[in-house]
């Protein structure tokens, strides 16, 4: 350091993070807003003790009369799983099949945009509402039984696996499309020897995987009257035949156990 | 063979990538184009084959002009091209047998494309273009197994398979090693001669361009500021392409011969063709 310039010690470097939002007073106004919004929220809870301290033996009064679980009816319990199972292969199979024109024609870089926004708009309203309200439609137009059900969960099955592999089709990179349109391919051959190749393995993997969802969401939709082991399941609650609730509860937790074994081994060889 | 005349090509956000181009290719010889990123080179030869559709002009490929036609005969005009790319662009889940084969999409229909039924004349084709880019045996081998080098040959055959009047090759070996490289373009331009299917060749490397090319086209903005042979390339030319730059290490020593053509010139035996007759 020279003597001639002493007040000339440089500060030293002063370096705060970069912050998210940079306004202070932005930054603990949100702060704050989150506090009032959980206060808020458990407000609406309204926990009510009383409630609470006459279900708990309520509950415990349902426990027992559940043990033990009552086999006896297991015609009843069989019919209903195997149309529950019924339910959920009619529902991937017709689902898979209606799916690969709505995918490929929710797929952006395949399709003139028109085309793009009709499917997606489809894929998007079939997603918007839940598989119960969806069955209770089916319901109140078809009337009770399986066939509601099979078609809630092909509307369910249809948007989720088209949107899968339009999704994949968008993800594809854009050169093996050039190429295969550089040779002079039709459309068709295109999706032959391009898209098919691409998507299969996703398309079939997530198609076991719906399967499986499917195995379980036919035990659900059954509730609202669509078919299959749920609309037994509700028909013993409503009758207060917990014993029997109890055996058609555990049935279902092996079938969904076996769908998943099953989704799970079939995954592993499209590996 | 091809003549293109005033192309032009604005992209949608305004840019000017092509600006009235003109040039004409009349002989089997590796025309390479050269020029900085962003000069046009990629939009100008996806334009003779209307990946990226052109604003203006004509592209007379000998009496039909691409530029104006509608889809059904735009599939037919592009059989008559072989693409070559430099991501190499085989479909990674088919074998190389069907890599290859899919360079025939344009002659067969779906049901024969779907059982994978391809007449006896392409698989013969097939085997002996797999022969000749060294690949003998890789058929069932899936295009994702394969090594770089691999992969453009893959890449070449297919191009080839479609027995083309002309190969447009985007960058060949921008994604490949130096001595790779060199086989690649060596392997191209052999091809070229044997078949005597003239090649228009982006390149950004400048001495590779003017070993293996006869002719080299220099773009710049979109426009043409240099045609000429690999002699004619001079620091003078290269400042005019790219832009102030000590050259004098770039441009290839006059007696650099490393090209090793001994191949008998511009037999014009397609592979197909001589599968058909013999």
């Amino acid at each position: 350091m020279s003597p001639s310039l002493p007040d000339q010690t440089p500060a030293p470097p002063r370096w705060n993070r970069l912050r998210m939002i940079e306004n202070p007073a932005l930054r603990y106004g949100l702060l704050c807003l989150g506090v009032v919004y959980i206060i808020w929220s458990i407000g609406v809870l309204e926990i009510n003790w009383h409630r609470i301290s006459t279900g708990i033996p309520r509950a415990g009064n349902m426990f027992v009369r559940m043990v033990p679980p009552d086999f006896t009816r297991w015609s009843l319990l069989v019919k209903g799983v195997l149309e529950s199972v019924q339910m959920a292969l009619a529902a991937s199979f017709f689902g898979m099949l209606l799916a690969i024109p709505l995918g490929i024609c929710g797929a952006v870089n395949l399709v003139p945009k028109p085309v793009y926004f009709v499917a997606r708009t489809l894929i998007i309203l079939s997603r918007t509402f839940h598989e119960i309200i969806i069955a209770i439609f089916f319901v109140k137009i078809f009337g009770f039984g399986p066939l509601a059900g099979v078609l809630t969960l092909i509307v369910a099955s249809t948007s989720f696996i088209s949107k899968m592999i339009a999704e994949d089709i968008e993800n594809m990179t854009p050169g093996q499309l050039e190429a295969i349109r550089a040779t002079g391919a039709s459309f068709p051959q295109l999706l032959l020897y391009c898209i098919s190749p691409n998507v299969l393995p996703r398309f079939l993997g997530v198609s076991i995987y719906r399967l499986d969802a499917n195995v379980r969401h036919s035990t659900v939709v059954g509730i609202v009257g669509a078919g299959g082991i749920g609309q037994v399941l509700a028909a013993t609650f409503s009758r207060y035949d917990y014993d029997f609730s109890l055996a058609i509860l555990m049935a279902i937790v092996s079938l969904v156990f076996l769908g998943e074994f099953f989704s799970s081994w079939v995954r592993g060889y499209l590996r | 063979m091809l003549t293109i005349s005033n192309l032009q090509k604005v992209y949608p956000n305004g840019t000017k990538a092509l600006n009235s181009i003109s040039f004409t290719v009349d002989q089997p010889q590796v025309i390479a184009i050269i020029g900085p990123s962003g000069a046009g080179k990629s939009t100008l030869i996806r334009c003779i084959n209307r990946l990226v559709e052109p604003s203006a002009g004509q592209i007379m490929l000998d009496d039909v002009n691409i530029a104006s036609l509608g889809r059904r005969d735009l599939r037919k005009a592009r059989r008559r091209m072989g693409m070559i790319f430099q991501e190499y662009n085989l479909v990674d889940r088919l074998t190389v047998m069907e890599n290859l084969l899919s360079g025939r999409l344009g002659y067969v229909s779906f049901w024969r494309a779907w059982r994978r039924n391809f007449p006896p004349d392409d698989v013969r084709a097939a085997f002996k273009l797999l022969e000749r880019v060294g690949l003998e045996g890789y058929q069932d081998t899936r295009a994702d197994a394969l090594s770089g080098g691999q992969r453009q040959r893959v890449g070449i055959a297919r191009a080839l398979m479609q027995a083309p009047d002309l190969l447009l090759v985007d960058e060949p070996t921008a994604s490949l090693d130096p001595k790779t490289s060199r086989q690649i373009m060596r392997l191209l331009v052999e091809l070229v001669e044997e078949q005597g299917t003239p090649a228009l060749v982006n390149i950004h490397d400048v001495a590779l361009a003017q070993t293996f090319s006869d002719r080299i086209i220099g773009l710049r903005k979109g426009e043409i500021v240099f045609e000429g042979t690999s002699q004619d390339v001079t620091e003078d030319v290269l400042t005019d392409i790219y832009g102030e730059e000590d050259w004098s290490l770039t441009i290839r020593k006059a007696n650099g011969e490393d090209r090793g053509d001994d191949q008998t010139q511009g037999k014009n035996n397609g592979y197909l063709r001589e599968a058909a007759t013999g």
